[in-house]
């Protein structure tokens, strides 16, 4: 017998100064089909998604600190017990830097250490990706993807046992690397340490990544990497028991 | 009730890379301070509120920081608290 469930539902938090919500809603509704219902941060309710997105952009202005203002958004409660109950939720670019503030991620993003904004596309290497199940399903250990980066503020700094911690817990998802695949300081682009330019939570729901897997969906921009996490949570959703669907 | 200003000062932890710093120190260089050693950046938050005494004051800006004005992964906080604006107005350059 077949199950047919119902398309993909994803949520994605808009707060003022957020500039990726469309290029997520895009990618989820044009390219893949799936339902998609753009939050604004002062609401509470989630709206029963599937997965939710921090997308990329300046939340509040990144005044204080890039996030510091956005977590105590309404909208953060639900997200983070969203995330509680093992729902999945990605954080690209300031929503990482979201996640972090709202210590649902460690660490910081801190300003780049050439002071400048970069926007370029970005070699990356993928690592245990079966510590995100639900976003890296899809990709092997130790290979390379390309998406394009777009920040000022992506330097990741944690404490040297924070760092140690991520990588022997496997935590460490994605690194800044060069066309080899060497992690090396000229193929970081923001002085992030140990090259990581994405992380995973301890229950391997949360994702947070400085790079943007929406703007590498369509081959006719460049790429379609990025539409790979996109296909790993579809597939993730699919392979999901259904005594387990999460319904906030 | 009483009305206080704080000063709060929101630095880089020690150890932490401070980029900034660097690019104005050596902007201070290329301007002939040849004895700038080190430069280090950070905010300064001037907060006015009200509380019952001292202590609940200094709890409540504590708090403050603790909760929204510093990050402790990369910064710590340090304040000056007064009764009055002028008591802890720092001074200006010309």
């Amino acid at each position: 017998m077949t199950i047919t469930r119902a398309r993909p539902r994803v949520a994605v938090a808009v707060f003022p100064g957020t500039w990726s919500e469309r290029d997520f809603a895009h990618v989820a509704s044009e390219v893949l089909d799936w339902a998609v219902h753009l939050v604004w941060h002062t609401e509470v309710e989630l709206g029963g998604p599937d997965a939710v997105v921090l997308p990329g952009g300046f939340a509040h202005g990144d005044h204080l600190r890039t996030g510091a203002i956005a977590r105590f958004s309404p909208i953060m409660r639900s997200v983070e017990a969203f995330a509680a109950s093992g729902g999945p939720v990605i954080g690209s670019c300031n929503g990482f830097q979201i996640l972090t503030e709202a210590g649902m991620l460690p660490g910081a993003l801190m300003r780049n250490d050439h002071l400048e904004f970069r926007c370029d596309w970005q070699v990356l290497r993928v690592e245990a990706p079966a510590s995100a199940p639900a976003w890296l399903g899809d990709l092997s250990e130790g290979e390379l993807i390309r998406l394009p980066i777009s920040h000022g503020e992506g330097r990741y700094v944690a404490d040297p046992r924070v760092l140690d911690d991520l990588e022997v817990n496997h935590r460490v998802v994605l690194r800044y690397a060069d066309e080899s695949g060497a992690v090396t300081p000229a193929a970081n682009p923001n002085g992030s340490e140990r090259g990581i330019a994405g992380i995973v939570n301890a229950t391997g729901n949360v994702l947070g990544l400085m790079p943007h897997p929406e703007r590498a969906a369509e081959a006719e921009i460049g790429g379609t990497d990025g539409l790979r996490l996109f296909r790993s949570l579809e597939r993730w959703l699919q392979a999901r028991p259904a005594a387990v669907e999460r319904r906030l | 009730m009483t009305r206080w200003t704080a000063e709060v000062r929101v630095t880089l932890r020690h150890g932490i890379a401070d980029p900034e710093g660097l690019s104005i120190a050596d902007a201070l260089r290329a301007l002939g301070h040849a004895g700038v050693e080190e430069v280090r950046s950070g905010k300064l938050i001037r907060v006015v509120f009200s509380a019952d005494d001292r202590a609940a004051a200094e709890a409540e800006v504590s708090e403050m920081c603790r909760r929204l004005l510093a990050n402790p992964v990369m910064e710590d906080a340090s304040w000056d608290l007064g009764t009055e604006p002028e008591a802890v107005a720092i001074g200006s350059g010309g």
